[in-house]
């Protein structure tokens, strides 16, 4: 008898053992990403320098020669910024000419949008179902009667009134919520197999998509009240609100309508097949797998809305950006459209900054980890 | 299952479960079905096979409406169907389906898969649901992974959670669209001792599958299609033994060849 020698067999099992160190600490990490090679170093040395040389400058402006103190030009002393001007506009560049004695209605919504959205955003805290209705039908409600008043006492605010950040926020907000809904409802009706449905909502899209924003609130300003009979007269933030919404919303259905298509026709016929209607299947199982996907593309949709809020300024709307502009032509404060601007835009990052990150918090939250 | 069997109406109920009646079918211009006459009683076991693109899954998805026929006339449970949204929604929920990738929601635990069409469906309360999917998940033997989701399951697990999720629904007849080709051949064992088991409780079902072992256990009667027809039509013995076609012959000889 001959064992075959092409033939073995294992008889102990071997044991899992732990991965070899990887993590060397900073130094490990800085030789193996930032100076692995001679063509590595130079490279890394170079950009770092570049950074400095762009950064310091700025810093300089910014903050350490910067005035922050002060109550009129006087006080700008330094070679950098002065900041006196952005403070002594302060109040406008977040209220507009929203009455004075009024603006604690306006503190009462921000905060009160504040903490719905801090209470969303932490898992821990209970109800949310309450919270998410509140969010959707109460405080719209709340956030009318107090911006625009003229109930229960409170004095009648109107909307030429409002502006600055308060304006900038209401838009981009009525924006956002409205957006997404109509988004959804076009982007599954341009995917109906009822040819009405589907050329109505086609044709709305393309139409929305192939004007740029500019043109609609011009025609919402000045040409829709040309259109309508004499007596009637809708109010001019409304009419930028509605086209600001539609035109989003068709945006926003390309966007989910791409998410739509991600699913499998499996998750469609799974729903068919235990008895679930159009309207179950598609929220139970087809959106919210599908919104999950493209989360990023909705979220960068919101980002531009937010931005683009500034262009209501076309038609006579004070936003921040346009407060702080007309700051600009105050012979007092010539000279300063930089320390403006540069304001302006730190806190359009802010806002649009903190909108994705949530997104990618929320992303990561909802991530089930297994695609089908 | 028994408790399901006992509850199920049996007097008078002794005739056809599912009846197509010269069924056609276009894809297009092409014909996939042509003039498909099949009966099934309460309680058979119906296996289904025949070469890829032969209309087998076809023909069982035409029987809960996920496809739509030409000509000819379906009637699940007495129920006949017709394009009424309501009417095909009443059909579908006396049968169930399982799919050969599973088609379990991932966004959704097992225990929630289970509950969904209870819920939304049958208007179950919550708790009631989800003791009926225990029990179900019990009965295939995955209860202990109630709160995970699919992602996370083994290929033979999923399709038994899906077979679970399918039975929550207590259907009259269950539809199985190639529900182990997409296994590793290690889990197909589980899935089918789960389907046997059905067929031992008397559970009216219509499989398409190329087990043949698994036919020869449970079938009441082997279907061989091709070419959008039904060819051969035998019990078990005398399909695999002495089967009359060619083309059946041939085909057997292929899939039972090595």
């Amino acid at each position: 008898m001959t064992t075959p020698t092409n033939s073995t067999f294992r008889t102990e099992m071997i044991e899992a053992r732990e991965a070899p160190n990887q993590s060397r600490g900073v130094a490990g990490w800085l030789r193996a990403n930032l100076f692995s090679g001679p063509i590595n170093s130079v490279v890394s040395v170079v950009v770092i320098l570049l950074i400095a040389r762009l950064i310091w400058p700025f810093l300089e402006w910014t903050v350490i020669d910067a005035n922050f103190l002060g109550s009129s030009r006087d006080a700008c002393t330094g070679d950098g910024a002065c900041w006196v001007f952005i403070a002594s506009r302060f109040d406008s560049i977040i209220y507009g000419f929203y009455p004075e004695a009024a603006r604690w209605r306006v503190d009462i919504v921000f905060a009160v949008l504040a903490v719905l959205i801090a209470w969303l955003a932490v898992p821990r805290l209970p109800q949310k179902k309450w919270v998410v209705l509140f969010a959707l039908i109460g405080f719209p409600i709340l956030a009318y009667i107090l911006l625009l008043g003229g109930h229960f006492g409170l004095a009648y605010v109107p909307t030429r009134a409002w502006g600055g950040l308060m304006l900038t926020l209401t838009i981009a907000v009525v924006g956002i919520v409205g957006s997404l809904p109509i988004g959804i409802l076009l982007a599954l009706g341009r995917r109906s197999k009822m040819p009405f449905v589907k050329s109505i909502c086609v044709i709305f899209i393309e139409f929305w998509r192939g004007v740029p924003l500019i043109t609609v609130l011009f025609m919402a300003s000045v040409m829709l009240p040309l259109f309508m009979p004499g007596n009637i007269e809708f109010d001019k933030l409304l009419r930028a609100l509605v086209g600001i919404m539609l035109f989003w919303s068709a945006y926003m259905a390309e966007v989910i309508r791409s998410g739509l298509q991600a699913i499998g026709k499996g998750q469609n016929e799974a729903g068919q097949a235990l008895g679930l209607s159009y309207w179950q299947r598609m929220g139970l199982i087809i959106l919210p797998q599908a919104l999950k996907l493209v989360i990023p593309g909705i979220v960068n949709t919101f980002i531009s809305l937010f931005k683009d809020t500034s262009l209501v300024l076309i038609i006579g709307l004070l936003d921040m950006l346009a407060i702080i502009r007309a700051g600009l032509t105050d012979t007092n404060w010539l000279g300063f459209s930089t320390e403006g601007y540069v304001f302006a835009a730190l806190v359009y990052w802010i806002f649009c900054f903190s909108m994705s990150r949530y997104s990618q918090y929320i992303e990561r939250r909802l991530n089930t980890g297994h695609k089908q | 299952m028994s408790e399901a069997t006992a509850s199920r109406p049996t007097a008078g109920n002794t005739g056809a479960m599912v009846e197509i009646d010269h069924l056609n079918k276009w894809y297009g211009d092409f014909h996939v079905l042509r003039d498909i006459n099949l009966t099934v009683t309460r309680g058979e076991r119906i296996v289904i096979c025949g070469p890829s693109g032969s209309g087998k899954s076809t023909m069982i998805r035409c029987i809960n409406h996920l496809e739509e026929h030409q000509q000819g006339m379906i009637t699940v449970n007495g129920i006949p169907m017709n394009n009424d949204v309501k009417r095909i929604e009443q059909i579908r929920r006396n049968v169930g389906m399982v799919f050969q990738h599973f088609n379990l929601f991932p966004h959704l635990t097992v225990l929630e898969n289970c509950c969904l069409s209870q819920i939304w469906v049958q208007k179950k309360p919550r708790a009631e649901a989800e003791k009926t999917a225990m029990e179900y998940l019990e009965r295939v033997q995955i209860a202990n992974q109630a709160k995970k989701y699919p992602g996370q399951l083994s290929g033979g697990q999923q399709q038994r959670v899906a077979i679970a999720r399918a039975l929550c629904m207590r259907p009259e007849v269950m539809l199985f669209d190639e529900p182990t080709s997409a296994l590793d051949p290690e889990m197909i064992k589980e899935v089918l001792d789960v389907m046997i088991e059905l067929a031992h409780e008397g559970m009216t079902m219509l499989c398409v599958t190329h087990e043949m072992g698994f036919a020869k256990t449970v079938a009441d009667r082997v279907i061989f299609m091709d070419q959008g027809q039904i060819i051969e039509e035998a019990p078990p013995t005398e399909f695999f033994n002495n089967p009359r076609s060619e083309r059946t012959q041939l085909f057997l000889s292929q899939i039972l060849g090595h």
